[in-house]
């Protein structure tokens, strides 16, 4: 595809394809960020502190390629909506870029557009959402909300407006459309809503369209139906979709590749078969144990240890699936925070009267929250009882990857010092047919690190720092 | 839009229907008084003589003066009825002015957010804050000159008061309904934020208007009577108005001459009531909503509130 003059080339001196794009990306996110900063109270805004920042998407490459379906997994709070509000330029890009490449036009950077161009993009670039209660205005007719896109890009009005909005609705299966079009989305069911929504995507005639969980606030009877609409519209229409969902089972019988999400990045990559008969990613490992799920509205994975999601504002150190993984290893990036999660996790174990006990000699806790390599219990008095206590939960769980963690423990004056190893902060590389962020598939390796990460029984796996 | 407006008349159940037709009836009476003055009028609001004789002065009531008459010889019953014309002319034109600024500013100011918003909610809250007789006298005062004391000029005053009421919940319900999935689904379609505005937000905010209309018009009520007391509403020669004549008859109750002042004292109590009555049953239904509405206002969809040292570890 020949590039065209640098005026109508929105893009850098540096904006040459980045690799694995080619001729037949339709969209290229390169390291894209979009944080949050948060302030809190009115005090700390005076003081001018206290803002945090809330990284939804934190460093994503992706390429989407013309035709094909990507889905987008992970737990809910990972990012996928905010990455999916970010490539219509919905959600602020912070950092990175996304570059559309218009057929007609050339590549155009998405990241820095305004006003009109970012209106102009929205005709080819659409969003299903995820709830289609909320996604129609309520005091619009079915008519007025799906011919609106129309409308406001001054493509038809009058008798052609209502013919082609009629074509829309039977398109997704609202026939006869003259049964819908004066009703208001409180008359409708889910399923239809959700149809009219698609409607409303489809009529500016997208050539990508972004689906935010699309069926997972409907009934479990309509949802395959709806799916079936999304294909059968693929097909006829030549989409491009990026499926966003938390439920790898639609995903497998969906998609074409497959991303995985945690935390704001990509933790895997590759082609739907691949990911699904040979995970790599521990956190995808995870995932695939959790379907089938009997629940369907519960999507975190229960067999997860230390359960919850971390938040997304103070991400842990490293890798920032170190603190639930299964199988991590001594440069997974373990910290202070880990520690604090060690006792408080011993204490719901024990009796009241050990907890009041280890409690006070090891002392309060909460300097622990400040991320960092080492961390310092109890006072000095006290040290060797709290290398006891530490030794009794290692006793307990000798193979819980928080001791592979543990570099040094050392009674001083000032308490007992846990030291961690350095850790990593893996990026996506390629393992075989795919690509895996984990320290476990070291740059170069055939992906093949099976006998690696099955060790939890084992013993602590071989270092693959370097 | 009309059966919008209507909608929460429909939704109303139980005690809060009662409260609501009792008020209803009584503001229907008023209404009627006003729209049919010149025919249920037995005379003019200023006519003191009829068929040649004068009316006497300060008569009791009597078949040919149902309510009796004042010390300006003006029939009391036909004074109490070109009042309610007069009444009703006020508050639709102050409500009306008070909506159509301050909806749009709400709407506007809530949307757009930021400084301009806190600006305006500043200086909404100031007008909002300052008595409102005080601010009637000294916009009345103003308006007299340029508009006259005239029915306009009273209006006028009072619709300064009432704005920001419009304002504020026309804001606050459009803060979060600018949060709603339809807004970004407009802005996903290529909507501009006029369109936004005007196509998706407005229909959806404009909802809480018809509760804060009534309550205002038995407020705006009181406070033209209390105008007219002063003096400083409408004057007597242009439209009958029940608080000037309130005022002038005062003194008379001590000579033992009770209907100048009970007849104008009743008509304020029955129409106040009645406009709170029904501000208030629509209020019953409503609120609940309205103030939902008000609490959606989270900037993080997760995550609680800061913790101190969570501060500094981001600081
Ligand atoms: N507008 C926003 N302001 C602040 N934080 C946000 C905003 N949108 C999303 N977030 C935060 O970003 C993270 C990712 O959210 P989201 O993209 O909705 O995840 P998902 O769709 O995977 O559930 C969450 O922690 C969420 O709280
Ligand atoms: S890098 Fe791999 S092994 Fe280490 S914590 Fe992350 S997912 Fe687990
Ligand atoms: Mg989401």
């Amino acid at each position: 595809m020949p590039t065209k003059p640098d005026t109508t080339l929105p893009l850098g001196p540096d904006s040459g394809r980045a690799p694995g794009s080619g001729p037949d990306t339709v969209l290229d996110l390169d390291g894209l960020e979009v944080h949050y900063e948060l302030s809190s109270g009115v005090l700390s805004r005076l003081l001018g502190v206290g803002t945090r920042t809330v990284k939804a998407v934190d460093g994503i490459d992706l390429h989407l390629r013309r035709g094909e379906v990507l889905g987008v997994v992970g737990e809910s709070g990972s990012g996928k909506t905010t990455l999916g509000r970010a490539l219509l330029g919905l959600a602020p890009t912070t950092g990175g870029r996304i570059t559309y490449h218009d057929l007609e036009r050339g590549p155009r950077r998405v990241s820095s557009m305004r006003g009109a161009e970012l209106r102009h993009l929205r005709t080819d670039v659409q969003m299903v959402f995820q709830d289609p209660h909320a996604a129609l205005n309520p005091s619009m007719t079915i008519e007025t909300a799906v011919g609106h896109p129309l409308k406001i890009h001054g493509i038809a009005r009058g008798a052609e407006l209502r013919r082609r909005v009629a074509a829309a609705l039977e398109r997704v299966g609202l026939a006869p459309a003259e049964q819908f079009m004066e009703k208001f989305p409180a008359d409708l069911s889910g399923g239809q809503k959700q149809r009219a929504v698609i409607a409303r995507a489809i009529i500016l005639d997208p050539r990508v369209l972004v689906a935010d969980e699309p069926v997972s606030m409907l009934d479990m009877s309509v949802r395959a139906k709806i799916l079936q609409l999304m294909l059968d519209l693929k097909r006829d229409l030549d989409l491009t979709y990026v499926y966003i969902t938390h439920d790898l089972a639609t995903a497998k019988f969906f998609c074409d590749r497959v991303a995985i999400m945690y935390l704001g990045r990509v933790v895997e990559i590759g082609p739907t078969e691949e990911i699904f008969a040979n995970p790599r990613h521990p956190y995808t490992k995870a995932l695939l144990q959790a379907i089938p799920e009997p629940d369907p509205e519960r999507s975190v994975p229960r067999d997860l240890p230390r359960g919850e999601i971390p938040d997304a504002a103070r991400p842990p150190m490293g890798c920032s699936f170190h603190p639930r993984c299964p199988v991590a290893v001594e440069n997974c990036g373990w910290e202070s925070r880990d520690l604090r999660v060690l006792l408080e996790q011993h204490w719901t174990r024990v009796d009241p009267a050990t907890y009041e006990e280890e409690k006070a000699l090891v002392g309060d806790l909460d300097h622990l929250d400040e991320p960092a390599l080492e961390g310092r219990l109890g006072n000095g008095a006290g040290a060797e009882q709290v290398g006891g206590i530490l030794e009794r939960i290692r006793q307990e769980n000798p193979e819980d990857p928080f001791w592979r963690g543990v570099a040094d423990l050392a009674a001083e004056d000032d308490g007992l010092h846990v030291r961690f190893g350095p850790g990593e902060d893996p990026p996506l590389r390629p393992a075989g047919g795919v690509e895996v962020a984990c320290v476990l598939y070291p740059a170069g390796t055939s992906g093949e690190a099976e006998s690696v990460a099955e060790g939890s029984g084992g013993g602590v796996p071989p270092n693959s720092g370097q | 839009m009309f059966g919008r407006l209507l909608s929460p008349i429909r939704g109303t159940t139980g005690f809060a229907r009662w409260i609501l037709v009792a008020g209803l009836v009584l503001t229907g009476v008023f209404l009627v008084f006003a729209i049919f003055a010149p025919w249920i009028a037995p005379y003019d609001f200023n006519q003191y003589q009829a068929h040649g004789a004068r009316f006497p002065k300060m008569a009791p009531p009597s078949g040919n003066h149902w309510l009796g008459t004042n010390d300006q010889f003006f029939d009391i019953l036909s004074r109490i009825i070109w009042g309610a014309r007069t009444e009703v002319k006020v508050v639709l034109i102050s409500v009306a002015f008070s909506v159509v600024i301050g909806a749009p500013l709400g709407l506007v100011s809530g949307f757009v957010g930021g400084w301009w918003d806190r600006v305006m909610v500043f200086l909404m809250d100031a007008i909002y804050a300052f008595p409102s007789l005080l601010l009637a006298i000294v916009f009345s005062f103003l308006l007299q000159g340029p508009l006259g004391g005239g029915t306009l000029a009273a209006a006028l005053s009072l619709t300064v008061i009432y704005i920001p009421q419009y304002f504020r919940v026309v804001r606050n319900t459009t803060v979060s309904a600018r949060e709603a999935t339809y807004v970004e689904a407009a802005r996903a379609i290529g909507a501009r934020n006029g369109t936004i505005m005007t196509r998706y937000v407005f229909g959806n905010v404009i909802g809480s208007v018809p509760v804060i209309g009534t309550l205002n018009a038995a407020d705006a009520i009181s406070t033209l009577a209390a105008l007219g007391f002063l003096g400083l509403g409408i004057q007597p020669t242009v439209a009958s108005e029940w608080g000037y004549d309130l005022s002038r008859a005062l003194d008379d109750a001590a000579a033992g001459i009770w209907w100048t002042a009970l007849f104008p004292g009743l008509a304020i109590v029955l129409l106040v009531t009645g406009l709170t009555l029904v501000g208030e049953g629509l209020n019953e239904t409503i609120n609940p909503a309205l103030r939902k509405r008000k609490l959606i206002r989270a900037v993080l969809p997760a995550g609680g509130p800061l913790t101190e040292d969570e501060q500094e570890v981001t600081a």
